[in-house]
């Protein structure tokens, strides 16, 4: 087995990488299932307005520190509360996409940059 | 079991960001000493299976939603510290691009998925199955180390959501972070990983390892230790 040397992509890479496009187009399922068996938020991850609908007030830490961050694409969407399922759908797929590939180069740079060992 | 911002006090999501932070300095010590180029590419495309993973929530009808986080099987086939690396990366980017997980709560959301899961797993794993390439062994061992580590993650999770009613309420008796006590939050994070979201977290495990257990198992960091050329 040869054990130096960047080998051409070999057939479990190849087969890796068709797995993760698929579980990339399967990532619709993660909005809409939930709509359609009326399930709510994660426990524990309710916005400010519903804990109070919950608990009848917000707690001050959580008016607080709530928005303390905008993400550019907050809630895996490309912006505003969009009605229509299909659009909702695509963004969480395109957001899937986008996610999913910046996590791949991070991680790669990060690792490339960290690992010394040929071996 | 991302926790957002405003739910954990400082007293809590500071010694996590130190503790995340510290282990993840070591994790890069020890990724470095122990894992090869080759495995580069790997660790890549864990973290962006892990990142796709965390997106395809599963609903609890009429109740919650929740879903796996794949660092068990990272864990198992890239070892616990490459893992750490890897889901870091997607729970990093998850925060500040998505704004899922809060950004003061990251240390926490890592320190959970990132660090306290692989390990768990891997310890879990190793303990069931060593070094055995029995293939049944091998498969149910993935099972129940993705299966226990995602809720035991969920049990940590709820127990840091638990703790904050005792350690910061507001003169007037109002919690000033996340309000539910530990015998609603605790239960309520185990009950759907129970039910739901830990089984698929073990099925996934077991699924992948079971591919790897036919035609890649010299690559299995857990079966191996050190990888595919010891």
């Amino acid at each position: 087995m040869p054990l130096t040397g960047e080998e051409p992509m070999n057939k479990l890479l190849k087969r890796i990488i068709i797995t993760l496009v698929a579980l990339v187009l399967l990532t619709p399922v993660g909005i809409l299932l939930p709509i359609f068996v009326d399930a709510g938020d994660a426990w524990g991850e309710w916005s400010a307005r519903t804990v109070a609908k919950l608990i009848g007030y917000v707690p001050q830490g959580l008016a607080k520190y709530e928005g303390i961050w905008k993400a550019p694409l907050a809630g895996y969407t490309t912006g505003g509360h969009d009605t229509s399922i299909v659009r909702q759908s695509f963004q969480y797929l395109i957001s899937g996409v986008i996610g999913a590939a910046l996590a791949l180069i991070v991680a790669y740079i990060v690792s490339k940059m960290i690992i010394r060992n040929g071996k | 079991m991302h926790i957002p911002d405003g739910y954990l006090s400082p007293q809590t999501y500071v010694p996590l960001y130190g503790a995340f932070l510290a282990i993840e300095a070591v994790a890069v010590g020890k990724v470095r000493k122990e894992v090869s180029k080759r495995s580069i590419p790997y660790i890549g495309m864990a973290a962006a299976f892990s990142f796709i993973i965390m997106m395809l929530n599963l609903p609890i009808p009429g109740g919650t939603t929740g879903h796996a986080v794949g660092a068990a099987l990272i864990a198992i086939i890239l070892g616990p510290w490459a893992a750490s690396l890897a889901v870091s990366v997607a729970l990093i980017i998850q925060a500040l691009v998505f704004g899922d997980g809060g950004i003061t709560a990251l240390g926490a959301n890592a320190f959970n998925m990132a660090i306290f899961m692989p390990f768990v797993a891997y310890f879990i794993f190793r303990l069931l199955n060593g070094h055995s390439l029995k293939k049944s062994r091998v498969v149910v061992a993935s099972f129940i180390a993705g299966y226990l580590s995602l809720v035991l993650t969920a049990i940590l999770t709820g127990f840091e959501l638990g703790i904050q009613p005792l350690i910061a309420t507001g003169p007037d008796g109002r919690a000033l972070y996340a309000p539910y006590d530990l015998s609603i939050a605790v239960p309520a994070m185990a009950l759907g990983h129970l039910v739901l979201f830990g089984i698929i977290e073990g099925l996934v495990t077991a699924l992948v390892m079971y591919y790897f257990y036919r035609s890649e198992s010299q690559m299995i960091y857990a079966i191996n230790r050190g990888g595919a050329h010891e």
